[in-house]
């Protein structure tokens, strides 16, 4: 009790359904055009609008393509459910950043750089990878299409109160680790239901030096642990990094905004269902051999000898193998877990100066058009050209392989993005999950490089 | 679909396989579609079971079996485990299926099933093993539910077992309401809870 998470839970809380669930009041909605026409379909048949359009926010990610965005989508499934959610909004007046719209991008990235995601707040989508959102400090989590439904229409959610966890990580990361390789760590450790039923806050001074780019990419994978949700308290890094964002709180209201968000910690004497503790000097650039998130390792380790023999057979690894030098046949840097300007940067750091390897593709795609812009007004997108890679336009793209960015059976690709499950980039393809160092690393190599030996 | 439940009195369609995840339930490629056609959900309902590659209906599924039949589905334990798609329940729904009966289900898709208007119904592993034995012996026997005695009783044999619903989903159930009904019916409360907010928020 006394946890932040019980303080944001609690502050939503508009009534208590005897003997039921409880009813939480949601200040932010996110919709894409994969889960959320069902849910306008749903309004249509009931003759209901929505309560508070203001507060929902539409945009499609999951179809886009990543070149030549200004030309209608050559596939019609993809360009159906794009013109539905466009529709959709215009319907029912919600705002909607459409395709070739400098404000569009994928929804977890957009949402945060505009201000819109803040501290404090209960956030909801029908997506998993919702959770991003809670390195604002706020209370985020995906929803299922009928609960989108009940959003739209009374801004409300019926939920049961998940239990809490803490999960903290001490001390300093080491060179040439991320954020990423933090929760590839963790999931290794914990596995991918570790977390199940729980809402996770992330503590410790290991959390505390990460940047809101590196704070994002941990939440965003709070889902691959199980969680429900995984947030971080507000500080002054998210302070400084919202200031003067397009919707955040302007003038005396950000001060008030500010003094309020600063009361928002767990107390001293908080008392989770469950705490664990890492130490930061432990983690390693970590790599995926196998077909879910939590089959990592040590970038320079071996495959441990009990693992899923279905897993190796569909990756065609070996117990025992070692993955460095491994070649790589693509590589993608993007998704809501890695698509942001830090990872850019990141990236454009290690290939400055050297080659993409030949026989590599490589996909760059920005989170957002916001990203893009960021990533040529800081000249990255010229450092990157040097170096023989190209940065395409914002979406999805390689991370579900809906639109047309698909790596093909039996390729191996080194990705920035949170899946690595069977056919998730493609049917057949191979995924190597890590960080955008790494996976730069894998690029000017061909291989799988160490990236601490490049630095 | 939304429809009053009171009493159901209904043959059985047995699926005695455990772990039945909700990819065999709704195939990934069917999530493309924009609307929620319930015929269409329904017709592709274990899409993959019931068909045989070259298209042509599987007879050994027990869909195509014309013995068994009615709107309660036998299945084993774990019922609906892996992806939380909201489709797995709108194809039940849309096959006709108002109940389902295990001894386990997975937790969102029960929580879709309630949403869509089907009602799992948890029973013990002996009641269930009962059931499947009973069904095979005699398609035609019935099982009864009634959910405002919240029973379920096998009909050939007269054993009965109580079941959980929560006061509220039974309510919703009972009424043919679902939860956008009960919110819709709060909004005094949400605005009444907006008032006292700072502006920002
Ligand atoms: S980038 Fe990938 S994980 Fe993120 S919202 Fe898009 S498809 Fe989902």
């Amino acid at each position: 009790m006394n946890t932040l998470f019980d303080k944001i839970w609690d502050a939503h809380v508009v009534s208590q359904v005897p003997d039921g669930p409880t009813q939480l009041y949601i200040d932010r909605l996110y919709c894409h055009e994969v889960t959320s026409p069902q849910a306008f379909d749903g309004l249509r048949a009931r003759g209901i609008c929505c309560l508070r359009p203001e507060r929902i926010f539409c945009m499609p990610d999951h179809n886009t393509p990543t070149r030549d965005q200004d030309k209608p989508i050559a596939d019609p499934v993809s360009k159906a459910q794009v013109d539905a959610l466009a529709r959709n909004a215009a319907e029912f007046g919600l705002t909607h950043y459409g395709m070739m719209s400098p404000d569009n991008g994928i929804i977890h990235v957009v949402g945060p750089e505009k201000g819109l995601s803040l501290p404090g707040m209960t956030i909801v989508c029908g997506d998993s990878h919702t959770s991003t959102h809670g390195a604002m400090g706020a209370v985020a989590f995906g929803i299922g299409t009928s609960e989108v439904e009940m959003v739209l229409a009374t801004q409300c959610i019926l939920q049961q109160k998940p239990k809490s966890m803490s999960i903290r990580i001490e001390g300093t990361l080491g060179k040439g680790v991320t954020a990423k390789d933090m929760a590839l760590y963790l999931m290794s450790k914990l596995t991918t239901s570790g977390a199940t039923g729980y809402f996770v806050e992330y503590r410790g001074s290991a959390v505390r030096a990460l940047s809101m780019e590196g704070r994002l990419t941990l939440c965003n994978l709070s889902i691959e642990m199980g969680a429900r949700g995984g947030f971080i308290a507000p500080d002054e890094t998210t302070f400084a990094w919202l200031k003067g964002r397009e919707f955040a709180p302007k003038g005396a209201d950000w001060d008030a905004a500010v003094a309020a968000w600063r009361t928002l910690r767990s107390g001293d004497d908080a008392v989770f269902d469950r705490e664990v503790v890492f130490d930061a000097a432990e983690i390693p650039p970590m790599i995926t051999y196998g077909t879910n998130p939590g089959m990592g390792m040590p970038i320079d380790g071996h495959i441990p000898a009990d693992a899923a023999p279905k897993a190796l057979a569909y990756m065609d690894f070996a117990p025992g193998q070692a993955l460095l030098g491994h070649p790589v046949d693509y590589v993608f840097l993007g998704a809501c877990t890695n698509g942001r300007i830090e990872d850019f940067r990141i990236f454009a750091s290690l290939v400055k100066g050297r080659r993409k390897a030949e026989g590599v593709t490589a996909w760059l795609v920005p989170g957002s058009w916001a990203v893009k812009k960021q990533v040529e007004e800081e000249g990255l997108d010229r450092v990157l050209a040097e170096a023989g890679f190209e940065v395409r336009q914002p979406g999805c793209s390689a991370c579900l392989a809906m639109n047309e960015d698909k790596v093909p059976a039996g390729k191996y690709c080194v990705s920035t993005s949170n899946r690595n499950f069977e056919g998730r980039q493609g049917p057949g393809s191979r995924t190597l999950l890590a960080s955008p160092l790494t996976a730069a690393a894998a690029a000017v190599c061909g291989v799988v490089t160490d990236p601490r030996t490049l630095l | 679909m939304k429809q009053k439940f009171n009493i159901i009195e209904s043959t059985c369609v047995p699926l005695p396989l455990e772990n039945v995840d909700t990819d065999q339930i709704i195939p990934a490629r069917f999530l493309k579609a924009t609307t929620r056609d319930e015929k269409f959900f329904g017709d592709n309902l274990f899409k993959d079971w019931r068909t045989r590659p070259d298209g042509t209906p599987n007879p050994d599924f027990v869909l195509n079996d014309p013995r068994y039949g009615g709107c309660i589905l036998v299945a084993g334990k774990n019922f609906g485990s892996g992806s939380s798609r909201e489709h797995a329940a709108w194809a039940i729904a849309g096959y006709g299926f108002r109940v389902v009966i295990s001894s386990f289900f997975a937790d969102i898709h029960k929580n879709n099933e309630l949403n869509n208007f089907v009602l799992p119904v948890v029973v013990s592993e002996d009641f269930l093993e009962e059931l499947f034995a009973g069904i095979a012996a005699d398609p035609a026997m019935k099982v009864r539910v009634d959910v405002p005695a919240q029973t379920v009783t096998n009909l050939a044999t007269g054993r009965s077992e109580h079941f959980e619903l929560n006061a509220y989903k039974k309510y919703c159930l009972e009424n043919a309401l679902d939860d956008i009904d009960y919110l819709l019916e709060k909004k005094d409360k949400i605005e009444r809870f907006e008032k006292d907010r700072e502006c920002w928020k």
